[in-house]
């Protein structure tokens, strides 16, 4: 029983966040590794960041990015490196562009079409005919018959 | 009459995106680096480590660059491929990604050696440079040096009649 808990603990120390030791010049180079390994996707597992993923390729390019804000790199001037090789699909942000605009927009013009649909739907429905007067007259007299 | 078709025009447009959709791999990201001059390096050559290979030392030519290791078992499903590429005189390149050289130089003695130059990137940093997230991945340069393609996993028989040998032979006829 004690070998079975022992066991289970190993299991759950695995799930944990791929964990690198690296040292800092400051707290803004810190802070700046922290934003840019969830900015960026991993290629090998497409759904993570690289902050995220124990994948060798990550691995590389944490070291990447460590690498470049020691030698006084910006972020976007890492960022930017990082696009010209890999593509825009490498931030895990998509950027706003003329290709993307699609992407971003869909949602909200969806959600725009179906309220526009919904009112003219219930429009519809409350528009009463304009009456007939002579039908009119014809169903009083068939109701005053009986 | 329009209340039904609609629905119908709708759907046939949806059907159209949906086709085109299926037929592509979303995993398959394109290489930003199309149309654009290969990226720089120096690499060791795996026969002779105390040379190097840079892409200007191929100016003039057209070549492919192969990213392989030994630890890939998707490259071994390649390889009859690479050796008939080998076979047709093309200039082919092999990047050595993340390997070590023994382990490269026992798999290329099993294989066979498709390669004109073996070069060895060990720790991954000119395969970050050409933007490769995947082994194999293989690259057609032109003679001005210039990346003009780049297919992403094995290569297949299918693959080269059809996409890379008439791309090889148009670069050819084309001026350096």
């Amino acid at each position: 029983m004690k070998l079975l808990r022992i066991l289970v603990f190993f299991l759950y120390s695995t799930l944990t966040q791929a964990i690198d030791t690296h040292q800092f010049h400051n707290a803004q180079q810190q802070a700046d590794y922290q934003s840019l390994i969830t900015e960026l996707r991993c290629l090998v597992c497409q759904n993570q960041t690289i902050g995220d993923s124990n994948a060798p390729l990550a691995a590389d390019l944490r070291e990447q990015i460590y690498q470049m804000l020691q030698t006084g790199k910006t972020k976007a001037e890492i960022l930017q490196f990082m696009t010209e090789r890999y593509g825009d699909f490498v931030l895990y942000k998509p950027p706003f562009n003329s290709v993307t605009s699609l992407l971003w927009l869909a949602p909200v013009l969806f959600l725009l079409t179906g309220i526009i649909v919904v009112f003219v739907i219930i429009r519809r429905k409350n528009q009463t005919t304009a009456i007939d007067e002579q039908k009119l007259a014809q169903a009083r007299a068939l109701l005053n018959k009986e | 009459m329009l209340k039904f078709l609609i629905p119908l025009i709708l759907f046939l447009v949806m059907a159209v995106f949906l086709a085109i959709g299926l037929q592509r791999d979303p995993s398959h990201i394109p290489s930003p680096l199309i149309n654009k001059p290969a990226p720089v390096f120096s690499a060791p050559k795996l026969t002779a480590p105390q040379e190097s290979l840079s892409p200007k030392d191929l100016h003039g030519q057209v070549w492919l660059l192969n990213v392989w290791a030994s630890w890939c078992s998707t490259c071994r499903e390649e390889h009859p491929v690479l050796n008939l590429l080998a076979q047709q005189q093309v200039t082919l390149i092999g990047l050595n990604y993340k390997d070590k050289a023994e382990d490269a130089f026992a798999w290329l003695q099993q294989g066979g050696d498709p390669y004109r130059i073996s070069i060895m990137d060990n720790n991954g940093k000119i395969g970050i440079d050409w933007g490769v997230y995947g082994v194999p991945e293989t690259f057609v340069i032109d003679k001005k040096g210039i990346v003009r393609y780049k297919h992403i996993g094995a290569l297949t028989f299918e693959s080269i009649q059809q996409t890379l040998l008439p791309l090889i032979a148009q670069l050819q006829s084309e001026t350096p």
